[in-house]
């Protein structure tokens, strides 16, 4: 495949600012005026004063979507379970934190972290109390990440509404640097029972979300107890001041306002690993402890409710997998009769979302455009025929077939099943 | 693995294999009185499950106070999930999935009415009547019956109908690693 810098500077600048990169023209709403001649561009001149935080430019607008179910938004947020990312609009592969996509079970607590404590007990050497002091003062690691709500994807289980973005589709998944004490480090120092299997983590929030986590090599290995998101403190939507970090496991472990791990010899059995975030199968049977996200991907522009014209057009998008690295994307722009290699934009980061481009020329003839990803795991991205074929369509979480995107000869682009 | 996680890994060792650090530098040990504070979780087995009884009358009672605003006088949903029926539908086309119909564990309900409910003042609810709301609800799903009292000693014993519904995930059906195999001798 050519690189786009193979292709020449003046097409990917000219022509791609025109046509191809819709999804930054979008974000920038406030532009109306054309410089079509460096004549036209205004002159310089002394700017606004400096600050102490800096803001978005007047010219860019980017929001989540607060959502209360699928296919209801936008809503009044006091209603919303979950705000969407909006990864139409978003470039590179880091999210910034305040576009992080949330979801909260029982709102967002105001937590003084003078006051915050996290117990851990159960079998254990030693039944401690932590405050936010002792852990800030315990080793520290950083990783970037992806952290996904298991229910990324929920719009397309039945039907697919063509009135919807890529942020309603998959506005779920953000990735973001997160740093705190190493899960394996707590594990040493409090001298976990060997025999301990399963760990209770429970959040400060009003629910007091609880889920049990297996202790496999891979979370005590990789597992974080995190206080800092992308160099700051977390955002209290995100889990102020403590919250558990599991790269590549299902978001809703990734327990928020962290207050008690409790470890046992087998799971808790809690309502959200019980009623909650577990599968239905099409033969009534539920599927649990489906903890890990799949590999996943899907192009962000052209997406959803875009318009393109006839000519080049840039196709970009996002790949990620909850098994580790991503290997390869491939792009179809014939509805999935062809397929031809994207190249993958560093940083190509295990469990961390990557972003993958391909140039295309569209005839401007109706077609369809798709992506699939293969990980390191060798993991493939199902068509959606096999997926729902094996998992039916009750599951509401863990869908991760293929998105395709339906462009008529308008050039409009359409959400559609496959 | 990144040069961050290796090094941060690096410093852990040297503190591990260091007699000056030890866990009594980070933290205090719990009282046992704290423990039973934040310990509310209930086990299958009914462990956790504190003193007291609760029977479907009182249940009621409770569930007209707290409970019907957000779903339905009798559980049949509303602003909040639907909590009674469905029984039969999981492998249709439209799933109901409620307390009677999907939950597997009658422990699970007393775990979360009292961890999270009522959702404006969750953990407010007195113990026996957690045990008569619980009792209540699984009577609303033909579980229980009429003149039902629930305690840490019968709630335990209640059969929910699709006790067997749920499939664990290869993946996670059996958790080894490897520090259960130190201090063995190879």
């Amino acid at each position: 495949m050519r690189s786009p810098a193979q292709n020449g500077g003046r097409r990917l600048t000219r022509r791609g600012l025109l046509g191809g990169a819709a999804g930054l023209a979008g974000a920038a709403a406030g532009g109306s005026v054309k410089a079509d001649s460096l004549l036209d561009v205004p002159p310089r001149g002394p700017g606004a004063p400096l600050s102490a935080t800096s803001e978005r430019s007047r010219y860019v607008h980017l929001a989540r979507t607060p959502e209360s179910t699928p296919g209801m938004r936008p809503v009044d947020p006091s209603v919303a379970i979950n705000s969407k990312a909006p990864i139409d609009k978003l470039v590179g592969s880091i999210t910034p934190t305040d576009l992080h996509y949330e979801r909260s079970h029982s709102g967002v607590p105001d937590i003084d972290p003078a006051q915050h404590r996290l117990l851990v007990h159960g079998m254990v050497k030693q039944q401690l109390v932590f405050s936010m002091d002792d852990l800030r003062a315990m080793p520290t690691l950083s990783r970037v990440a992806f952290l996904e709500c298991t229910g990324n994807g929920w719009e397309n289980w039945k039907t697919a509404s063509p009135d919807v973005t890529v942020q309603n589709t998959h506005g779920l998944i953000s990735t973001n640097e997160w740093t705190g004490v190493p899960l394996s480090y707590v594990i040493d120092l409090i001298g976990v029972d060997p025999r301990s299997t399963w760990m209770l983590a429970e959040g400060g929030d009003g629910s007091a979300v609880a889920r049990s986590i297996p202790l496999t090599d891979e979370i005590i290995a990789e597992g974080i107890l995190a206080y800092g998101q992308n160099g700051e403190p977390l955002r209290p939507a995100h889990g102020f001041p403590l919250r558990l970090f599991l790269p590549g496991f299902e978001g809703n472990l990734n327990i928020k306002w962290l207050r008690r791990l409790k470890f046992g010899d087998r799971p808790f059995m809690t309502r959200w690993e019980t009623a909650r975030y577990t599968q239905l199968q099409a033969d009534g049977h539920a599927r649990q402890f489906q903890l890990r996200q799949d590999v996943n991907s899907v192009i962000t522009s052209p997406s959803g409710m875009m318009q393109i014209r006839p000519g080049y057009n840039r196709i970009t998008g996002l790949a990620w997998s909850g098994h580790g690295r991503i290997d390869r994307v491939e792009i179809s722009t014939d509805g999935a009769k062809s397929w031809r290699e994207a190249q993958l934009a560093g940083p190509k980061l295990p469990k961390a979302q990557t972003r993958f481009q391909a140039d295309w020329v569209w005839d401007g003839k109706p077609t369809k455009i798709v992506s699939r990803s293969t990980d390191d795991k060798k993991q493939v991205q199902p068509d959606r025929a096999a997926f729902i074929a094996r998992t039916g369509t009750n599951a509401l979480f863990h869908y991760n077939a293929q998105q395709t995107w339906a462009i008529d000869q308008d050039g409009k682009v359409r959400n559609v099943l496959q | 693995m990144s040069f961050n996680s290796t090094l941060a890994f690096g410093i852990a060792a040297l503190l591990c294999c260091s007699d000056s650090a030890t866990a009594a530098e980070f933290g205090r040990p719990a009282t046992a009185e704290e423990i039973k504070a934040w310990n509310i979780d209930v086990a299958p087995d009914g462990t956790g499950l504190p003193d007291g009884q609760g029977d479907v009358a009182r249940g009621r009672q409770v569930f007209e106070d707290n409970c019907s605003a957000c779903h339905g006088a009798k559980g049949e949903g509303g602003f909040a999930d639907r909590l009674a029926g469905g029984r039969g539908s999981l492998a249709t086309d439209h799933p109901v999935k409620t307390v009677g119909s999907f939950w597997p564990y009658a422990t699970t309900l007393f775990d979360y009415v009292r961890r999270a409910m009522p959702y404006p003042a969750p953990q407010t609810l007195s113990d026996d009547d957690t045990y008569a709301v619980v009792a209540y609800i699984l009577n609303l799903n033909d579980i229980v019956p009429a003149d039902a009292v629930l305690d840490r000693s019968s709630l335990p014993r209640v059969k929910m109908p699709n006790r067997d519904g749920l499939v664990p995930d290869r993946e996670f059906s059996v958790i080894t690693n490897s520090r259960q195999h130190q201090g063995r001798k190879p």
